[in-house]
């Protein structure tokens, strides 16, 4: 196989497109899980992201628009993680799971009537200067709009986590809540603010996918990306730029995958459409394995665990 | 507000729980329904009569029983000692894969024909759940993520088959149909088939297993209390197979059955969600095996009294996941009340 140079930019480029949908969720979920809340809605998050999303552009006649509006919806249905999960000190596996089933539910319901039909979508612009640097600028700076803002998010992901001190204060509360109960942090607040945020950025990833990666409705259009993120948040160590690494990586196997015939190897689409799934698990089985291979230090301690102020531990 | 835990609740508080999410959750979903300016009482009430109001719609709903019921039975016996099978859909597909390769392929003589369609089912179900409990018994891989990602492998292979190498004369994705031999007898003038009776033994027997033998006891110490089950000498790695291998035949044999029972061939939809839906069901059943049957019941009218509306009552396709969707997480809400005491002001 000879890679040209073209041939190579055109693949970490559609890495990095592809990547994005997965970018955003998983670094929401950080955030999340960082809190010491697990949420495995992910996918049905997602899903009402990429509804509201395509449906609130549609209405409103610009994408942003509904990209925005596919955040503030689907923080508004997280919520119902946090009242269970935070609230409730329900099960939060359970809790997670019902999120993915109703949210894939409801999308299912209310998309019908927009199977087919077109919304205002994001279109490609490339970034004035920087596109012109050679290598770096066709593969990093000929996005649309929203692959620049999960660029500025990883980045504020990162400086929010470890270097302000609400960041701090998220990963006490994720690492011993008693602790930052004793601190003085409003436990049960944090987490559920955790909880919204993640649920926007969700959001958001499944508008990407319904407004600009393929721009249209379908139904279960998600097809596991959600869950692909959940996996990536431990494969990433919980930390946010290992997690948008982790991201492209996966968008460069599904880049792959659809250019793996124009190489000259005929594979069954439906044995290549395996591929992200079993990379999951590959890369799952890789990071338990060699806990070394975690390149940051493990699970936020309190991972799950509800946290109840009048249960002294 | 405050929640104060409290020891076991009451049947009764249990029961009252219990009804108050269903409440909720039908509350919940008539507004949709009035959203679509249907009257919700209308829908639900034609729900139920094309559920269970006549021989016909009671049939098809024993007849979706089938799948639901045996899917939850193994995630209800995973979970009771607190495993997660999220996989059952992919085990679902691989039973029905492997169903299918017998009967086509291996052809065996009539008389042993559908006893060893059954057994390569239920033993492709176990291989496919044996897959995500030996890296979690060994590795530590999180059994809900490598079981759902199984599940997406899983459809891959099915699509692969039926599209390709098994794809039938005609243009659309299924296989030929089976010999005659590997059809089940079905019920006279009805499409239920011995799975019924299948499901309806297998629950009591694992009824029985959980509480009266040595296995079940382990089961339900791991479950309610590891270090217990740890400090006592219970094999853990090798029960996680073993469950989580049971866990799995009972889905493949329910894919087995969706083909040697219905349809006679291998379809690509085989999975329509039974083994996503049927969590809720183990859910709802308070992970009880004999609980599950009934669940499972309800939901198999469920599918069949909302197949009936979007008809008659030209609901948009879907609305009875929504309303699965709801009473999941309304039932889910409401057992928080059954172990805890609400309290009101501050201490």
């Amino acid at each position: 196989m000879t890679a040209e140079p073209s041939m190579l930019v055109a693949i970490l480029h559609a890495a990095i497109n592809a990547g994005t949908p997965i970018l955003f969720a998983a670094t929401g979920e950080v955030i999340v899980e960082r809190s010491g809340v697990l949420n495995l809605g992910l996918e049905g998050m997602m899903m009402i992201g990429a509804l509201s999303g395509f449906a609130a552009s549609r209405a409103l006649g610009d994408p942003w628009l509904g990209f925005l509006a596919a955040g503030g919806a689907t923080a508004l249905f997280a919520l119902i993680h946090a009242c269970l999960a935070v609230g409730l000190r329900a099960n939060q596996i359970v809790s997670g799971l019902a999120l993915t089933i109703l949210g894939c539910g409801l999308a299912s319901f209310l998309g019908n009537a927009l199977v087919g039909e077109v919304a205002p979508r994001f279109e490609t612009v490339p970034v004035p200067g920087l596109v012109s640097i050679p290598l770096v600028g066709p593969i990093l700076f000929r996005h649309k709009g929203p692959v620049y803002l999960s660029f500025a998010l990883t980045g504020l992901a990162w400086f929010f986590l470890y270097r302000t001190r609400p960041g701090l204060a998220l990963q006490v509360t994720g690492d011993s809540p008693e602790t930052a109960d004793a601190a003085g942090i409003d436990v049960p607040l944090v987490r559920t603010l955790a909880v919204a945020v993640g649920g926007a950025m969700a959001g958001m990833g499944g508008a990407y996918l319904s407004l600009a990666d393929t721009p249209s409705w379908m139904d279960k259009m998600a097809a596991g990306r959600g869950w692909i993120a959940v996996a990536l948040v431990i494969f990433a160590g919980w930390d946010p730029v290992l997690a948008a690494f982790g991201s492209y990586l996966f968008g460069g196997l599904v880049a792959v995958q659809l250019r793996i015939q124009a190489f000259g190897y005929s594979v069954s689409p439906y044995v290549l459409s395996m591929l992200p799934y079993v990379a999951t698990l590959a890369a799952l089985t890789a990071s338990s394995l060699r806990p070394r291979l975690r390149l940051v230090s493990g699970a936020p301690e309190a991972l799950g665990r509800p946290f109840d102020r009048e249960e002294r531990r | 507000m405050r929640l104060v835990r409290r020891d076991a609740p009451s049947a009764l508080r249990s029961v009252a729980a219990v009804s108050v999410a269903c409440v909720i959750a039908l509350g919940l979903a008539s507004l949709i329904f009035l959203a679509l300016g249907r009257n919700p009482l209308e829908a639900y009430r034609a729900m139920v009569v094309g559920a269970f109001g006549s021989w016909y719609g009671l049939s098809e709903s024993l007849v979706r029983m089938v799948p639901l019921g045996l899917c939850a039975l193994g995630i209800a016996l995973a979970a009771r000692m607190g495993l997660w099978n999220i996989g059952a859909e992919g085990q679902l597909v691989a039973g029905a894969i492997a169903a299918t390769w017998v009967a086509l392929f291996l052809r065996p003589p009539d008389w042993s024909m559908v006893w060893l369609v059954a057994l390569a089912a239920a033993c492709a179900g176990a291989l496919w759940a044996t897959l995500a409990s030996v890296l979690r018994a060994w590795i530590g891989v999180s059994e809900i993520l490598s079981t759902l990602m199984l599940n997406y492998v899983a459809q891959a292979c099915l699509e692969y088959l039926v599209y390709g190498p098994w794809k039938g004369p005609d243009r659309f994705p299924y296989t030929v149909y089976f010999p005659q031999s590997a059809w089940l007898p079905l019920w006279p003038g009805t499409r239920i088939h011995p799975g019924l009776v299948a499901l309806v033994v297998l629950a009591v027997l694992l009824w029985v297993l959980l509480k009266t033998t040595r296995l079940g006891f382990e089961i339900r110490l791991t479950g309610d209390s590891p270090s217990a089950s740890d400090y006592a000498g219970v094999p853990a790695r090798s029960n996680i197979v073993l469950v989580m291998a049971i866990s799995g035949a009972l889905a493949g044999l329910a894919g087995m059955f969706e083909v040697t029972g219905l349809e006679h061939r291998l379809p690509h939809a085989v999975a329509p969600g039974f083994g996503y839906t049927a969590i809720i069901v183990a859910w709802l059943a308070r992970r009880h095996m004999l609980g599950c049957l009934l669940v499972a019941l309800v939901f198999g009218g469920l599918i069949v009294g909302g197949e009936d509306v979007q008809i008659t009552l030209r609901i948009p396709q879907g609305a009875v996941g929504v309303l699965q969707g709801l009473l999941f997480v309304s039932v889910l809400g409401a057992e928080v009340f059954e172990h805890h005491e609400v309290r009101w002001g501050r201490r």
